[in-house]
């Protein structure tokens, strides 16, 4: 006998303290691809024939450049992102491929406003806890049609919660011109929320509201979860390989699935009540400018680590904010910056060909990892 | 060089990282011959035959086909050639019929027709029996196995290297598979059989070459050779004696199933009105051909799969070692200590120790006898073998009342098989009851003191005697 021997082509050892380092250096491979797409929309800016100096100067005083821009318009921004990042990547860690955190954020919001309109007034600033955990309840409801669809009936997830989205769009829409809709019934919008169901504002002068804070601690309890917790050890144990934890590890796979999708559905849902009582004090048609699908490029961006989600997230809301003042400031369409993000993705996976991202994506789309077929 | 033969590799070097997986190992293959390559886990077998199929470059060596010596880039640089391989892990597309997987890697228009007769006209050729329009995924392993052998025939292989393809079949397809592969070279072609199986290599070859730690320490014509000096060379000293035990009075029942029916995942019957009983101390064994049940019937009675009929019952915790370790054991993607922290986490609550857990796993690791770089190396860069080891570690080491194993000890050596057997005698000494699934016929005998054979999802008792349990895995009185 000789020592074990790694597979041809398989890495090196992984460690713990390894692994460590290497979310790390993740965490930097991204501030590097972000800084390669801004370089980017620089040429493409050129080429465009805009004033791309001044552009990048205005997108970064729109994001990170004043104190009022980074909490008013950065970090509120990135409430809703990291949320819905954080709900997309604790589904794709647990291999269920819930698209569908755009639809359950409406929800969320429909039912907190519903829910502030109806009890705001009396109930006091009791009424901001119980507009939240009626959104979180909300959306793990939506999740949860998915989840009975893919647990009684095959329906795979990645077909019902897709489709569920433009259900939810729909719902809104008859909502906010139907039973929700404000008292001169001259808009399709709701009426505002009462004063008392507005979230705290953190810090004084500025915009930033308490829902940050929330998404910060988030992010904080689902990344102790993911790693410590036995819940969180059979969430990444089915994503990985639900043969093994099924047989093995006796893990009900179709329950563990379904906990995932509501819990997924409660953070979605929970942005949607934080975005109504923290930013726009009604509801909208289009409260929503695809929160939810930008969550998967976040959730992606960030290997789905609930702490990275939190960089991405910030990163993304930076790049939206910074959008606006681009706009006012170069008169550079807003939406340059979705091809910025769609550039730092595919730049990403480009870099980390067998970094995590990838590998998920391969999944994603169908194709199964290779296994070490070759052991000698 | 001797122009007769028909594949020489000589003196081949290869490093993986900081691993020699081979030095100085040679194999030379006579023409229409069979040739069986013999060594333990990680003795370079494998990887000597992907140097000659052109899926791993030699750092150094030669590498002759009929004399000629060659640079092999690629897997199709030697197809074109006429080297084929068959894997240990089949490559045929499920969804596709034994024509279409055939017909793959080919060029030019698909003419279906011609496809099937080809097929066709290699299974007469061979003695096959496979049907040209039966899905791939719907065939026993043994098909399987006869799909890959006839793809490579189809691309024109007069070398067929086979990597241990005894190791899934039951006795009866192994014995067919083996005297196909005699006719085979009988009739000109040439074969490579990779075995750890001495009976097999001394019954069907012509020539034995035994690697140890990638080097060739015997080469020999198959008449100078017996059992004891292949294993001498093999392990490099006397082999182990095979454990024994004494075989004492059964104590309670831990184990009892009553008119058990089992579905598949797919909902496919495949047990059907079972009914056993398991004492502490006792070892039952179990076997069948493949696809006969017994699988079914083990995942049950381990609480892994609910019964459609009937009742098990059965302690809480059971330690189970399932047939297909990369698929239900194992998370290649995890490391040895997340691995072993598997087991029943679906019943863990609240927060996992890690410090603890990665500390268990270290001293796990060593009274195991698991070889990996530490707690923290991730499960898929262990060779097979010590992946094996790590799954019975973790069903062993909570010392469970009940252990159902399936093939525990595919892939090992001789000495790592005697090492499970006596952990396995150990456990029923302390009182756990055990039941054991083998596709080896003899595995089973060897440790069981009763018997069960299964045949089409129904179960006999037989006593311990090779011949009838032969006959009735065949459905035979």
């Amino acid at each position: 006998m000789r020592p074990a021997t790694p597979a041809p082509g398989a890495s090196a050892v992984s460690t713990w303290r390894h692994r460590a380092a290497t979310s790390l250096g993740g965490a930097a491979i991204v501030v590097m691809v972000a800084v390669l797409s801004l370089a980017l929309l620089w040429v493409a800016l050129r080429l465009a024939g805009f004033d791309a100096t001044l552009a990048l100067g205005a997108l970064w005083r729109g994001s990170f450049g004043t104190w009022y821009a980074l909490t008013s318009s950065t970090l509120v921004r990135a409430t809703p992102l990291v949320l819905t990042g954080l709900a997309v990547a604790i589904a794709f860690r647990a291999g269920v491929w819930n698209i569908g955190a755009d639809g359950q954020l409406l929800v969320g919001a429909a039912v907190a406003t519903a829910v502030g309109l109806a009890w705001g007034a009396q109930l006091g600033w009791l009424s901001i806890p119980l507009a939240l955990a009626a959104g979180a309840i909300g959306g793990a409801l939506w999740a949860g049609v998915a989840a009975v669809l893919r647990t009684k009936f095959g329906v795979l997830e990645v077909i019902s919660t897709i489709m569920l989205n433009f259900v939810a769009l729909d719902l809104v829409g008859y909502l906010v011109r139907g039973p929700l809709q404000e008292p001169s019934h001259a808009y399709p919008q709701s009426d505002q929320i009462p004063a008392t169901m507005h979230l705290p504002i953190l810090i004084p002068g500025t915009r930033l509201h308490a829902g940050f804070a929330l998404a910060v601690a988030a992010s904080l309890v689902l990344w102790w979860a993911m790693r410590s917790t036995a819940a969180g050890f059979r969430v990444r144990a089915i994503g990985a390989n639900p043969d093994a934890a099924r047989v093995a590890g006796r893990v009900d796979v179709a329950r563990t699935t379904t906990n995932v999708l509501l819990l997924s559905g409660a953070l979605a849902g929970l942005a949607g009540a934080i975005e109504v009582s923290g930013v726009t004090f009604a509801l909208y048609e289009n409260i929503s400018p695809g929160y939810g699908y930008t969550a998967i490029a976040v959730a992606l961006l960030a290997g789905l680590d609930p702490l990275g989600v939190l960089g991405t997230g910030i990163l993304f809301g930076s790049l939206e904010a910074g959008a606006l003042s681009m706009q006012r400031e170069a008169s550079v369409p807003s939406v340059v910056v979705t091809a910025v993000e769609a550039a730092l993705v595919l730049l990403l996976l480009a870099i980390s060909r067998r970094g995590s991202a990838a590998s998920i994506i391969a999944r994603f789309a169908g194709a199964r990892s290779p296994t070490p077929d070759d052991a000698p | 060089m001797n122009a007769a033969s028909a594949l020489s590799l000589e003196n081949i070097a290869r490093r993986f990282g900081s691993v020699r997986a081979l030095e100085n190992a040679s194999l030379v293959v006579r023409d229409g011959s069979v040739h069986a390559l013999l060594g333990e886990n990680g003795a370079g077998k494998t990887t000597l035959m992907r140097v000659a199929f052109g899926l791993v470059r030699p750092d150094a060596g030669t590498i002759r086909v009929r004399g000629r010596a060659v640079d092999l880039p690629s897997p199709a640089a030697a197809i074109a050639l006429g080297i084929g391989m068959v894997h240990q892990h089949f490559s045929s597309i499920p969804a596709l019929s034994v024509a279409e997987n055939v017909a793959l890697g080919g060029h030019g228009a698909y003419h279906a027709d011609r496809v099937r007769a080809r097929v066709r006209d290699i299974c007469e050729m061979v003695g096959f029996s496979l049907d040209p329009d039966a899905r791939a995924g719907d065939l026993s392993v043994g098909a399987q196995q006869r799909l890959e052998i006839v793809k490579a025939l189809a691309r024109g292989a007069r070398t067929l290297i086979l990597d241990e393809p005894t190791a899934v079949l039951a006795p009866s397809e192994a014995e067919d598979l083996l005297a196909m592969l005699r006719r085979f070279a009988d009739t000109g072609g040439t074969v490579v059989l990779i075995t750890h199986k001495l009976p097999e290599a001394l019954a069907t070859a012509d020539a034995v070459t035994v690697l140890r730690h990638g080097r060739t320490v015997l080469a020999e014509p198959v008449t100078n050779v017996d059992a004891s000096k292949l294993a001498t060379a093999m392990i490099g000293g006397a082999p182990p004696a095979a454990a024994r035990r004494e075989r004492r009075q059964a104590g309670q029942v831990v184990l009892a199933a009553d008119h058990l029916a089992v579905r598949d995942e797919r909902g496919v019957m495949r047990t059907r009105d079972v009914s056993l009983a398991v004492r502490s101390g006792e070892v039952l064994g179990v076997a069948g051909v493949d696809g006969a049940g017994q699988h079914e019937l083990l995942l049950c009675l381990a609480g892994r799969l609910p019964p459609s009929s009937g009742h098990v019952e059965a302690p809480a915790t059971v330690g189970f070692v399932p047939e297909d370790r990369l698929r239900d054991a194992l998370i290649l993607e995890f490391d040895v200590a997340e691995n072993l922290a598997l087991h029943e986490s679906g019943r863990a609550r609240g927060r996992l120790a890690w410090s603890r857990i990665r500390a268990r796993a270290a001293e796990i690791l060593t009274e195991y006898d698991v070889r990996a770089q530490s707690a923290d190396a991730l499960v898929s860069t262990l060779s097979g073998g010590n992946q094996q080891k790590l799954v019975l570690a973790r069903e062993l080491e909570p010392h469970p009342s009940l252990l159902i194993v399936e093939n525990p000890t595919r892939g090992l050596d001789i000495a790592a098989t005697a090492a499970v057997h006596s952990r396995l005698f150990d456990a029923c000494e302390a009182g756990a009851a055990v039941v054991v699934y083998s596709s080896d016929l003899d595995e089973v005998l060897a440790l069981a003191d009763r018997l069960i054979v299964m045949f089409e999802g129904r179960s006999r008792d037989v006593p311990l005697d090779r011949a009838a349990a032969g006959r009735a895995m065949l459905g035979a009185a």
